[in-house]
């Protein structure tokens, strides 16, 4: 990939800039659904990091083997039980984590296999998706492109949301980063912010 | 057939050099059979090892002159175009040791004596075969593989190339493979190796001089050997219950089609195969496990690799089912190699490693592209 690419992909996925930028030089990084292997190849390329993805869709295990970065086929619902206890210094969830049906245990199996956490969702509190649902309906954009019968979406949630989720679970958020496109918002994040970066690790 | 390397011709390669096995025993000249497709290139960097499982040999792609039906086993997987592409990668099939394909086997003449080895023939280990081929590769001028590849037992011998020579693998593919038998799969073995042992026809492993072939031990061993390679339900979908005159015989004959099949099978493989190689083969795939040595710790064995690997399962596979696989994938993982992993939903059972199958060569060859864009062609 060249910096160009680069520069075109960090805009097209805001998220992985901002998940670029916690992470250092030549850390270890296990992504979880990581679809065609871009973030990787992206933390790869720019971070030089160490990684891993697990996905489950057939084409998207040939998409990453095309990308050259490492895929390891599997079911993130059925565990992570292949990996070592803090084996990773990141285990990633990039737009998926709405997608999972076993949230709690998947997250508390992150931060288990590494050492910090970070998962970026759409915010459903984006005022865009609140209008639809006052509207009196689910809302459809781009962050939530499907209709309501054919999402693989089944744990929507809010910025405050997964707060409530981590304080619940004894999880420490370290960092968060709220955006809408590519800019970021520091103003009523909840209300404002289409898409949410957390950085988390277990409770201290 | 359409991408094929074409006509091919086996050649045969000659080692003075004293080959001492696992076992102790010593060879003091062998010869290996081989084939090679494609033209290996300038700087020796573009050659595939492919090594065979059970039954195979080195005939792997094309065919040979005047024979068109005599297609290499892996022909769907090895040609100009295919995903292991002969026109960019220089491609080896190599007859193991042991075998009964043109390799020194029990079959040969031993020169002390000269009749054939018969039971004097020592019990190779997949680490004894990885060592003669290390020397095949030296005569060849090859001193690093882009990859060494091979399904089932062959994957077995892919996995030992990393760990007995690492700084000549760049990459290994290990498919449909498990990193030790498990006792059941030692059990079929077994009742595979009684079969022939038990025929009175073998003769102690020496039945050439007798002028007979323990053909129905090889044949019951074969018939027990190809259930086990296949799916309860590829079984169901290809036979069911039919019957051949479609009615019940009330007798020993053959009734139900899946008979047929397997007798059939059973036959024409005693007609061309050895009986002391299938014995070794079985014996090389029981001992297989490179833990052992380390107390069963998978991930110490395989602290000596350095490649990168792609693993391959098949979801109907169990014999090599897909968590054996897995447990050479996380004993990768747990030392940091680089690794693919990909489960094919096949319903072929073992059998699926040999079979076209879309998105199986999707894999196999996205990562092999991937191999050649590591060198210059």
């Amino acid at each position: 990939m060249s910096a160009h690419d680069h520069a075109e992909l960090a805009a097209a996925r805001p998220d992985f800039a901002a998940i670029a930028a916690w992470i250092p030089q030549g850390a270890s990084v296990l992504d979880l659904g990581c679809g065609d292997g871009s973030l990787l190849r992206y933390l790869k390329d720019t971070r030089s990091v160490r990684g891993y993805g697990v996905e489950i869709s057939d084409p998207n295990i040939v998409a990453c083997i095309r990308n050259g970065v490492n895929v390891i086929q599997g079911d993130l619902e059925s565990g992570l039980s292949g990996f070592e206890s803090n084996a990773f210094d990141f285990v990633l969830l990039s737009q998926t984590l709405q997608a999972t049906r076993h949230t709690e245990p998947l997250v508390q199996e992150m931060l288990r296999v590494g050492r910090e956490g970070i998962v970026s969702f759409p915010n459903f509190g984006y005022w865009k998706n609140r209008m639809n649902v006052l509207r009196g309906n689910m809302p459809v954009s781009e962050e939530l492109p499907y209709q309501w019968y054919d999402t693989p979406n089944v744990h929507l949630c809010t910025l405050h949301d997964f707060e409530g989720f981590c304080r619940d679970l004894d999880v420490t958020v370290l960092d968060r980063r709220v955006m809408t496109g590519s800019s970021e918002v520091k103003l009523l994040p909840n209300l404002l912010g289409s898409t949410a970066v957390y950085r988390f690790q277990r409770g201290i | 057939m359409d991408n094929s390397v074409g006509t091919v011709t086996a050649q045969r390669a000659t080692f003075d050099m004293p080959l001492t096995f696992r076992s102790g025993a010593v060879l003091p000249r062998y010869e290996l059979a081989y084939e090679t497709y494609g033209t290996l290139n300038q700087d020796r960097s573009n050659a595939i090892l492919v090594c065979h499982a059970l039954s195979g040999n080195h005939h792997v792609a094309g065919h040979y002159a005047g024979d068109p039906k005599s297609v290499g086993w892996w022909d769907n997987m090895i040609g100009p175009g295919k995903p292991v592409d002969t026109d960019r990668f220089f491609v080896i099939g190599v007859n193991n040791l042991g075998g009964c394909h043109g390799s020194t086997g029990p079959s040969s003449i031993d020169p002390k004596t000269g009749k054939p080895y018969g039971a004097a023939f020592p019990v190779v280990t997949v680490e004894d075969w990885v060592e003669s081929q290390a020397r095949l590769a030296d005569q060849l001028g090859i001193r690093q593989f882009a990859a060494v590849m091979g399904g089932s037992l062959g994957g077995m011998q892919a996995m030992q190339w990393s760990l007995s020579f690492p700084e000549r693998v760049r990459h290994g593919l290990v498919i449909a493979a498990a990193p030790h038998l498990t006792a059941e799969n030692i059990a079929f073995n077994d009742v595979a190796r009684n079969a022939i042992l038990t025929d009175p026809d073998f003769h102690g492993g020496d039945f050439y001089g007798h002028g007979v072939v323990p053909k129905r031990g090889l044949r019951l061993a074969r018939m027990l050997g190809h259930i086990t390679y296949l799916s309860d339900n590829a079984m169901a979908d290809k036979f069911g219950r039919s019957l051949r005159s479609g009615k019940l015989g009330y007798g020993y004959d053959i009734e139900f089609e899946i008979e047929s099949y397997l007798r059939y099978q059973g036959d024409k493989f005693a007609s061309y195969f050895d009986a002391n190689t299938y014995l070794l083969m079985t014996k090389a795939l029981d001992y297989f496990d490179p833990a052992r040595v380390y107390d069963g710790n998978l991930d110490k064995a395989f602290s000596a690799a350095r490649s990168d690997f792609l693993v391959v399962s098949f979801t109907t596979d169990w014999r090599f089912a897909p968590e054996r696989s897995r447990e050479i994938v996380n004993a990768l993982l747990h030392n940091h190699r680089n690794v693919s992993y990909a489960e094919i939903a096949s319903t072929h059972g073992h059998d699926s490693f040999l079979m076209q199958h879309e998105h199986y060569h999707a894999v196999m060859r996205a990562y092999l592209d991937r191999v050649a864009g590591e060198f210059s062609s």
